[in-house]
């Protein structure tokens, strides 16, 4: 067991707020990447349908 | 081959579709593993545990400001060439310094708390790095309030202009005014001021962690907007015809 001692708090609160937000940042980027493919795919069929 | 065909969304989406796999994987492996290794340093003598902080702190701050300068280069070569790959890059690459920045601001203060006995202080580093925060901030918000693309990249391009000045503030701070909570370079390599290798080489590993992971992100991002943009060209051929 890691020993932090009367720095636990601000070091888990110091990586848990980073690594959350981090965690966010990478799950926004992929979400919004994929539905840029999708929406881009699907007009790119609509335009080859014409 | 000059480096300006890269400005052509084609030639950038095969390249960067290339080579993102390995950045990712060298994001991750070293982010994962330089986090880790920092948080199982032993603590310092003079700052006990405290110091694991400095593991997201500084990778953090220093990504907050090269990334900035990185739109700032991006945003002349727009100006300058009117490259759309390049304005596209620098919007692509503002919610990721955003967040480098809140993050460098929230570890500070959780690392101030028990170093200085305060979360916060108007020390000049502190205070031009909130300022950073507030450009950012600003110019995601005018991206997203101005209409028209080309437009919204000239208006973005003046903010990251004047913006660079706080960034280079936000670097130099501690040793423009002298004075304040804020120590000067964490990666001194002066005489007795060098840090430990315990503490230096998982340093190391986490700034090239969030390096790639800066770079992963940026060129994910930078592929959205040009879908995007590829997207909306489009609809409005379809709208017109």
């Amino acid at each position: 067991m890691i020993e932090l001692g009367k720095y636990a708090q601000p070091v888990l609160l110091a990586y848990g707020v980073s690594v959350t937000l981090l965690v966010l940042l990478i799950w926004q980027t992929v979400a919004r990447n994929a539905r840029a493919r999708r929406d881009l795919a699907e007009q790119e069929g609509r335009r080859d349908a014409r | 081959m000059s480096i300006w065909e890269y400005a052509n969304p084609v030639k950038f989406m095969r390249t960067s579709g290339a080579v993102l796999p390995w950045v990712v994987t060298g994001a991750v492996i070293a982010t994962v593993s330089g986090l880790v290794w920092g948080f199982l340093t032993p603590p310092d003598y003079r700052q006990g545990a405290s110091v694991k902080i400095m593991f997201l702190h500084v990778p953090a701050a220093m990504m907050a400001i090269n990334c900035w300068l990185m739109m700032l280069v991006a945003s002349l070569i727009w100006i300058i060439r009117r490259h759309h790959v390049s304005a596209l890059a620098a919007k692509a690459a503002a919610p990721i310094g955003a967040v480098m920045t809140v993050i460098a601001l929230v570890t500070g203060a959780a690392w101030g708390q028990p170093t200085w006995g305060t979360w916060w202080e108007w020390d000049p580093r502190l205070t031009s790095f909130l300022v950073l925060l507030l450009f950012y901030l600003g110019y995601i918000a005018l991206w997203e309030a101005v209409e028209n693309p080309d437009s919204a990249a000239d208006l973005t391009g003046i903010l990251c202009l004047v913006g660079s000045v706080f960034a280079l503030l936000s670097r130099y701070a501690a040793l423009f005014w002298n004075q304040g909570l804020h120590q000067g370079s964490s990666l001194s390599v002066a005489p007795g001021e060098r840090m430990d290798a315990i503490y230096r080489y998982p340093l190391y590993l986490c700034l090239a962690g969030f390096f790639l992971l800066f770079l992963s992100l940026l060129l994910i991002r930078t592929r959205t907007e040009i879908r995007i943009r590829r997207t909306a060209a489009l609809q409005a051929r379809e709208v017109r015809s």
